[in-house]
């Protein structure tokens, strides 16, 4: 019982080194300057794949800017995630056109064919802002977060969109 | 085709092969057709070479090659997939152009049986001012920029006093193409009489409005063109920097921007005393963390100084701007229309467009429409003319109801008012707006209603929650059309959706909630039957919003697999495997898990 608690403990505070090593490097490499707070952040978030907690309280006393403004900028721009993600993306772009063209359908589509496989957690599926591809409308774009290769699927149907995300699903398998 | 041009069709071997590379042909499928073209060339050993370029803007051909060897005619293949460019280009080398989708040049008076690009109605409709090397320069070379006369107009410029060059732009009659039309020479000159040690010139490459991208495809295609016009708007008000302010979401044009800065650096462009002019200027590129408020200047600021949020104006940027400084902000377009009318003259630009706003617009064109794409035209041109002869009308079946002009700041334009023209203050007066010139056309198998409401999930998602009006009024508003699209709308609700409207526009600070009611107030002026149906009748006739539709399974299409039932969360589907299913709509709760996981397509709305 105790060692288990030690070694939770143990990785949480390996964790909590990692993100403030890599915020002190991110910090140095930019200096401690306020303005450039968005760039740094776009940076751990490249790192990380996300910005956890940690490493937002931990940039906020580096800058000396409170806690709640960090939060504040890292909450109001689409590209911060403040949760992680899984091994594959799936946006659903909810541009205008995508919209008229069936995007919701696409959406809960790929929603529900995550949902009813063993594998959810290592698939995030989420509504994104128009990706400027109008004319392939409806579109979703596939990203590998291990990578950061990203795929383009247009045109798409409810049951395209699930067989895509079916065929996913094994290659997350097969890792 | 002047000499230049020919260079850049034809190169400087015995075969040019022209492929986009831009965000949308990627998508489509051009990284492939490029390897395909590559490998071919590889193979066979001939003395040819393969050409990146930027996109033309007619997205519904992508992806395209267009393939020019020496004595041929240049001709454009559309929607290639890789598969198709072996064939292609034997055929092509074999002088049979069977296949081809249209010549690029007209060359002597060979007929080749194939019609000319500029005898296209999608083509001849246009006049290709600002956009006109997209699609035919490589973007990431400055050379090819230069062989078409670019930096032209930049020389131009250094050699005119300050005054001048804000004269210059006052003349040509250039208004800002991001949304407002205010005139460009007018922020300049403000800006321009203003002491201060620093001044800034900022471009605005945010472009946020869904359904606009033709920003990000004149900088991907043309980003010299862009870079040229900051620098002389920086030597026109006395800046000393110059901003480039684009989203990371959009990684390509933020890179050819960037790539395009420092081409410009390597060749004297910018930095210390650009041309033995005496003027210093240099610029970065800004990468955004993405916010459609960013599109509005001071949250776009605040942005670059790692804030988040508009503020009160004024001061208006000109006088206070970034770090308190005198700036300017220009959108992408307005700023390549700068570089072209110094590369050309005024007088070429002031040919086209309305007495009151002058030269050319590039417009989106999506939805419902045969031939999505973006079109440059005169300011002017009438919504007709854009929707039906150059984006070629409805597609099959389908009767085009209206258009949404202007993105979630802007309004929908009935069918029955096609002859208006698109210009600033006609669209304005009629409940929309120019805004960037993204237009989404709208069917009979549209909702209005629906459309609405889902303008005000986007605003209301992207209020950044400032000031009241627009944070809680959207918010109420966005409500009301939750219930009405569910059926459970009430009489009093048009009238609460159009009082809070006009009080959200009035009281905003910023432009976002300025303008985010205008696509509720318009529908409800141009379609208010369509949102009496859904208050009344509770019926939605375009058969759109979900809780309005009952769902039923079309017995001669059902082989009685199951997975409708499988997949619905009450129960409501039973039946015997092998026989057609059927609902229960007592049970049914709407949530279209059946239609939209039915692999026969089974299931119908009614």
């Amino acid at each position: 019982m105790l060692m288990s608690q030690i070694g939770i403990t143990r990785v949480e505070q390996e964790v909590q080194v990692g993100v403030a090593r890599l915020v002190d490097a991110v910090v140095n490499k930019y200096g401690r300057s306020r303005g450039k707070l968005i760039p740094m952040l776009q940076e751990i978030q490249s790192e990380l794949k996300y910005l956890p907690r940690q490493a937002l309280e931990y940039i906020s006393r580096k800058l000396g800017v409170s806690l709640s403004e960090v939060i504040s900028v890292a909450s109001f721009y689409h590209q911060f995630r403040l949760e992680p993600v899984g091994d594959y993306v799936f946006q659903v772009c909810f541009g205008t056109a995508c919209y008229l063209r069936g995007a919701s359908e696409v959406y809960e589509s790929l929603k529900s064919a995550t949902r009813n496989t063993r594998i959810a957690v290592e698939m995030t599926v989420e509504k994104a802002r128009c990706f400027g591809c109008c004319s392939l409308a409806p579109v979703v774009m596939v990203i590998n977060t291990k990578t950061g290769d990203k795929s383009i699927y247009g045109r798409l149907t409810p049951s395209e969109a699930r067989k895509i995300a079916l065929k996913y699903s094994t290659l997350t398998h097969g890792k | 085709m002047n000499s230049a041009m020919y260079d850049i069709v034809y190169g400087r071997r015995d075969l040019r092969v022209h492929v986009p590379l831009s965000s949308c042909t990627l998508a489509a499928g051009s990284r492939e057709v490029y390897k395909a073209v590559e490998d071919f060339i590889n193979r066979k050993g001939i003395n040819a070479e393969v050409h990146r370029v930027g996109c033309t803007g007619l997205c519904y051909l992508d992806p395209w090659i267009m393939v020019a060897g020496r004595g041929l005619p240049a001709a454009i293949y559309v929607n290639v997939r890789h598969v198709d460019v072996e064939k292609i280009l034997a055929r092509y080398l074999n002088r049979d152009f069977t296949g081809a989708y249209a010549l690029r040049f007209k060359e002597g008076n060979v007929d080749y049986g194939v019609p000319l690009l500029d005898e296209k109605p999608e083509w001849r409709n246009q006049v290709r001012w600002v956009s006109r090397n997209c699609g035919l320069v490589d973007p990431e070379s400055i050379d090819e920029y230069i062989m078409t006369g670019g930096y032209e107009g930049l020389r131009k410029a250094l050699r005119m006093k300050r005054e001048e060059v804000i004269e210059t732009v006052k003349k040509s009659g250039l208004r800002g193409r991001g949304g407002a039309g205010f005139p460009t020479w007018l922020k300049w000159k403000i800006t321009y009489e203003q002491r201060s040690d620093e001044k800034y010139v900022i471009c605005n490459g945010d472009e946020g409005d869904p359904g606009a991208f033709m920003n990000r495809l004149l900088a991907e295609s043309d980003p010299h063109r862009v870079i040229e016009g900051l620098i002389i708007a920086g030597y026109a008000v006395g800046a000393t920097k110059g901003y480039v302010f684009v989203r990371a979401e959009k990684p390509l044009m933020a890179d050819r921007l960037e790539k395009a800065v420092i081409e410009a650096r390597e060749r004297g462009f910018l930095g210390e005393n650009i041309l033995g002019s005496g003027f210093s200027f240099d610029i970065e590129v800004y990468r955004s963390a993405g916010a459609f408020v960013c599109g509005e200047e001071t949250a776009l600021i605040a942005a670059i100084e790692g804030r988040a949020r508009p503020r009160q104006r004024p001061p208006y940027p000109a006088t206070s701007g970034l770090w308190g400084k005198p700036t300017v902000v220009n959108n992408v377009e307005t700023l390549a229309h700068v570089a072209t009318i110094f590369q050309f003259g005024v007088d070429e630009f002031t040919k086209y467009g309305t007495e009151k706003s002058k030269g050319t617009k590039m417009f989106c064109v999506t939805g419902a429409v045969k031939r999505t794409g973006v079109y440059e035209v005169p300011i002017g041109t009438t919504i007709k003319k854009l929707v039906y002869e150059l984006a070629g009308g409805p597609v099959e079946g389908k009767k085009i109801k209206a258009v949404q002009v202007g993105g979630p700041s802007g309004g929908c334009i009935p069918s029955n008012l096609f002859d208006l023209e698109l210009d600033y203050e006609t669209l304005q007066s009629y409940g929309a707006i120019m805004g960037s010139g993204g237009l989404v056309v709208i069917d009979d198998s549209g909702c209005m209603v629906n459309v609405a409401k889902y303008f005000t999930d986007f605003t209301l998602a992207e209020s950044c929650g400032k000031c009241l009006p627009c944070r809680v009024g959207m918010k109420i508003m966005n409500e009301t059309l939750e219930r009405i699209v569910n059926g459970e709308g009430r009489e009093e609700d048009l009238e609460i959706l159009r009082d809070l409207g006009v009080t959200v526009i009035k009281t905003s600070l910023c432009g976002l909630g300025g303008s985010a009611p205008n696509p509720v107030l318009s529908t409800l002026r141009y379609f208010e039957n369509e949102y009496r149906e859904h208050v009344e009748n509770k019926k939605c006739p375009a058969k759109v919003c979900p809780k309005l539709v009952t769902y039923v399974i079309n017995e001669e299409k059902c082989r009685g697999c199951g997975v409708c039932a499988k997949y619905c969360p009450v129960n409501a589907i039973t039946g015997v495997p092998g026989k057609p299913f059927t609902i229960d709509s007592s049970k049914c709760i709407k949530c279209g898990s059946c239609l939209v996981n039915c692999p026969f397509g089974a299931v119908e709305k009614a």
